[in-house]
């Protein structure tokens, strides 16, 4: 009755060009000694490849393995955005790895797995098979947040993430079979065939199902009332890791989520609709308040974190071409000010102390003016001032929006920002306002450095000369 | 590109602050001084080069800049700027020069006067909606920093409710900026967001005008600022160190009503005359609720803050009195309060740099010790109460005149402003330099220094010139005024407008398509 599936191993390029790379960083670290520093070479250069690869098929869209795989803009763009900040994320982790006594074969290959993991959850157009990319990826997570194992907060960062993931993982696999039992098809465009007859439309178990699904990718991208473990593990997780769970990870599950939404379930739109603008706007809300609240930079990063869940939740509302691309503008922009404002907060820090506190902030803009800067531009651009890249990533999606017609979504979103600009601007009160407490003692490495000017040049890049990108990403 | 090289000049001079060892701060002094005059003299060439006969934008330069979105970089000046753009390039020379007893972080103080330069002359120049955004954020940053590191005790919290109320304010207008961005596709067919295309095309009814008036009046009444939106500005003035609160005044209070002039006037003309009871009587609650504040303040600095929520109030007020006197005297008045409150402002902090206090109380009889002082200071209050033969006078003059033909009874009431304003004035004029010494202390007060004396001629100066030959500064934006009569009087909003479109709009919605293809 089924037909063997057509195998394109073409297009899957990237996640095997990942995947033996990843093997080959498992081996090497056995073989060499105390100096692992060609392991980063070698994992950067698998990333870089399965960036490369990514091109492999030029002709967009290219469906393949019966419809579950595809090959598109937005999965290509993903995939750009997840192999960068893959490889900021390990470009992060060499000084504070060797500060931690962190062992960086089965580090480095797990956050490689998780890529891979990544581009899977943002090329599938199947349930199943997003389903497995969603495991993939949270089980690398679960090992990378208690990879310090002898310290008690990384420890509780991994197991409470590891139940509540598990937990919202049931709940997604449920949705999924929710659907699957109302439609008969896995596949998101079979799923979406299926919606438009109206007895199929009419099934209540369809309600129970996308309630479901939305709680299970709520879980994770950290939407309210889904959030809670965001702070706890964002701030026990060691620091590179938390820069990478906000982006990469976080980016790949809004694919996943956008795509399931926006491709399987527009006819159930009025349905999701409201319901996601509830989620979005509290989530905003929740997130903003709370991180007012913070003393601690990681925690306060967090709630910022969960704020911008909200606002990239409003792009799957306004679904469409143009919140497509919206959403990519956004992670993208995202992912440059978060690995900056990470890659500093890891400067500041040092073997047993990792000064995480604000007070520990004060009077860094005069000490080291240029760190100052590029903190501050960092934070500015996440709070969405021109012309950095945060204002015009929320433009985008405010567009996005209002060409919808969702003023008061909007407009409730504008709040927002402004909120945010507050415990933003915090920051910056003690780094410019306060008097110093203590002596900094930053060793500025290169590698340190030259994330730091990646993050500077997307920032600024990204928000005066937004074009070319815009336009890679609105084909 | 003169005016683009002109704008962007203070900033690159403070990119190249940057580059000098902290350690010489004279030289930092030296320079910042020296790119702030350049830009001040170099400016007052566009005055040289204005055409008065012409209501058009002078000194353009259009640019594509995001072309997926339509948005170009495109500047300009027309008589509404034109006196502004050249107010805030001398104010911020003179500010600097005020500034030079700095102790802390001189460098970084600069850099900030500099950047800050930028960002104001950015508002002025823009014609681009999200250019104009992007300079009306950016200029908020290093005002922030001004006041809350050289600030008063109590300069975190101002600089942050200063920052967090601007935004608030802004935020809004963003998003009337996206919606028009949208309906002007919808309606006209083209993506952009050049303001002279909008404002010339655009069509609105009654129910969008008032809504996006809204939008735009919280943004630019939290700026001017206009009661009950006016907070900020007290505490602000108040923690801001002296040449803070001279920009503070004389320039970026202007920008709100620079917007008026520039947006919700001419874009949305029915909603204009439909809220102008209520714009009237915001102007004359805060003519005289101002007035009367800044009766009672016992702190110079605050009083001076609260008589300029009274004088914006006459802007306001002539503004929205939609006939030509009115809008000259706002346009005058606008420039008379720049001179004026930054001049007062200087002199309150150069006392407060000898004393060390600012309470009215703790003077008295200063006249007998420090005479240039008090002449100078005499000359700024009269200005302020608006004593004929100086330009308060005749800014608040043709303000009355203007709004005594439309609206007779606020008119009734502003100029009630007028003789409190001369209450408080003189009354504190009188406790501070006339009467005995009270206090030893004031005996020993040295008198104007060269330096602080040259930051001060220059505004005396205009003082009187203003006062007695306007002619000079008047005819600058006596052209863009009728045009904007002719914008704001109202006409059938719903008949197409593509008939009248010139020739040269249709080249530009040419333009634009081309730029926007494939988009959206």
């Amino acid at each position: 009755m089924i037909a063997a599936p057509e195998i394109d191993l073409i297009s899957l390029a990237p996640v095997l060009v990942l995947s033996v790379f990843t093997m080959l960083v498992m081996l090497i670290d056995l073989f060499v000694g105390k100096n692992k520093s060609v392991l980063v070479f070698v994992a950067l250069t698998g990333l870089l490849l399965a960036a490369v690869s990514s091109f492999a098929k030029t002709d967009w869209p290219v469906s393949s393995f019966g419809g579950s795989y595809v090959v598109d803009h937005m999965s290509v763009f993903f995939t750009m955005i997840f192999c960068l900040s893959s490889g900021l994320a390990i470009l992060l982790s060499v000084d504070y790895n060797k500060r931690e006594n962190i062992r960086v074969g089965e580090y480095y290959s797990l956050i490689m797995f998780c890529t891979v993991g990544m581009i899977i959850l943002a090329s599938s157009t199947d349930l199943i098979m997003i389903f497995l990319g969603i495991e993939i990826v949270s089980l690398c997570l679960y090992v990378l947040a208690g990879i310090r194992r002898g310290d008690t907060r990384s420890n509780e960062a991994a197991l409470k993430y590891f139940l509540l993931g598990a937990f919202a993982t049931g709940f997604l696999l449920y949705g999924m079979t929710l659907l699957y039992g109302a439609t008969g098809t896995t596949k998101l465009a079979g799923i979406a065939e299926a919606l438009s007859h109206a007895e199929v439309l009419s099934q209540p178990i369809l309600v129970m199902g996308v309630v479901l699904l939305i709680a299970g990718f709520g879980f994770k991208v950290a939407s309210v009332p889904f959030h809670m473990w965001t702070p706890d593990v964002y701030q026990g997780a060691p620091t590179p890791v938390t820069a990478f769970m906000a982006v990469g990870p976080k980016a790949a599950a809004f694919a996943a989520f956008f795509r399931v939404f926006t491709t399987a379930m527009p006819e159930l739109a009025p349905t999701w609709e409201v319901l996601l603008s509830i989620i979005a706007v509290t989530t905003m809300f929740v997130g903003n308040l709370g991180a007012i609240m913070q003393t601690n930079i990681k925690r306060l990063l967090a709630y910022s974190s969960i704020s911008h869940a909200g606002y990239i939740l409003i792009a799957i509302i306004a679904k469409g071409s143009l919140a497509t691309s919206a959403l990519l503008f956004y992670m993208l922009s995202y992912t440059f000010m978060t690995f900056g404002a990470f890659s500093i907060v890891i400067l500041l820090g040092r073997a047993g102390k990792e000064n995480l506190e604000l007070e520990d902030y004060s009077g860094l803009g005069f000490k080291a003016p240029l760190l100052g800067l590029a903190m501050s531009v960092f934070l500015l651009s996440l709070g969405g001032l021109p012309p950095l890249a945060g204002f015009v990533a929320k433009f985008y999606i405010f567009q996005a929006a209002l060409n919808e017609g969702y003023v008061i979504l909007v407009v409730l979103a504008v709040l927002n920002s402004a909120i945010s600009l507050y415990y933003y601007l915090k920051v910056i009160v003690f780094m410019y306002m306060k008097e110093p407490k203590g002596d900094f003692q930053i060793s500025l490495t290169p590698i340190t450095l030259i994330i730091i000017i990646i993050g500077l040049i997307g920032t600024v890049q990204l928000g005066l000369f937004p074009g070319p990108v815009i336009s890679l990403a609105h084909p | 590109m003169f005016l683009t090289f002109l704008t962007f000049l203070p900033l690159v001079g403070a990119l190249a602050l940057a580059f000098i060892p902290k350690e010489k701060e004279g030289m930092i002094k030296q320079t910042a001084l020296t790119v702030a005059i350049a830009d001040f003299l170099l400016s007052l060439q566009l005055y040289a080069d204005f055409d008065t006969t012409t209501a058009a934008m002078q000194f353009t330069l259009d640019v594509p800049w995001i072309e997926a979105w339509g948005i170009s970089y495109h500047v300009g000046l027309d008589g509404i700027s034109l006196l502004l753009y050249i107010m805030t390039t001398m104010l911020t020379a003179i500010a600097i020069l005020a500034s030079f007893g700095i102790k802390k972080h001189v460098r970084e103080y600069m850099i900030a006067m500099l950047a800050l330069s930028t960002g104001m002359l950015g508002v002025f120049i823009s014609l681009d909606f999200f250019l104009f955004y992007a300079f009306w954020e950016f200029q908020l940053i290093p005002m922030y920093l001004l006041i809350g590191v050289w600030g008063g005790p109590r300069r975190i919290y101002a600089a942050v409710k200063f920052f967090i109320y601007t935004a608030v304010g802004s935020l809004l207008m963003l998003v009337a900026i996206i919606w028009i961005y949208f309906h002007f596709h919808k309606t006209v067919g083209v993506f952009t967001t050049d303001i002279m295309l909008i404002t010339q095309q655009i069509n609105l009814d009654m129910l969008q005008q008032k809504w996006l008036f809204c939008a735009f009046f919280l943004a630019f009444a939290i700026k001017v600022p206009m009661f009950p939106f006016h907070t900020w500005l007290p505490d602000a003035h108040v923690e801001a160190p002296t040449a803070g609160s001279v920009i503070l005044a004389g320039v970026l209070l202007k920008m709100g009503t620079y917007g008026f002039l520039r947006f919700n006037l001419p874009l949305f003309p029915l909603a204009s005359v439909e809220f102008l009871p209520y714009v009237c009587s915001l102007a004359v609650i805060g003519i005289v609720y101002g007035a009367l504040v800044a009766m009672m303040q016992e702190d110079l600095k605050k009083l001076v803050a609260y008589s300029s929520v009274s004088h914006l109030g006459f802007v306001m007020l002539g503004i929205f009195a939609f006939n030509h006197y009115g809008l000259q005297g706002a346009l005058l008045q606008n420039i008379n309060h720049g001179i004026t409150s930054g001049a007062l402002f200087l002199l309150v902090g150069m006392i407060y740099d000898r004393r060390h206090t600012r309470l009215i109380k703790d003077f008295g009889g200063l006249a007998k010790v420090i005479p240039v002082f008090t002449v100078c200071f005499m000359i700024m209050t009269l200005s302020s109460v608006g004593l004929p033969g100086t330009n308060g006078f005749i800014g608040e003059f043709l303000i009355l005149l203007g709004i005594f033909q439309n609206q007779m009874a606020f008119a009734i009431i502003a100029t009630s402003g007028v003789i409190l304003a001369a209450c408080y004035m003189l009354w504190m004029f009188q406790r501070v330099m006339f009467l005995q010494i009270t206090n030893p202390e004031n005996e020993k007060l040295t008198d104007m220094t060269p330096r602080e004396l040259c930051t001060m001629i220059p505004l005396i100066i205009f003082v009187f010139w203003i006062g007695f030959y306007p002619k000079p500064f008047t005819k600058t934006f006596d052209a863009s005024i009728t045009h904007l009569l002719t914008q704001i009087t109202p006409k059938d909003n719903h008949a197409p407008q593509g008939h009248h479109a010139s020739a040269e709009t249709d080249t530009k919605i040419a333009q634009a398509e081309a730029g926007t293809h494939g988009t959206h």
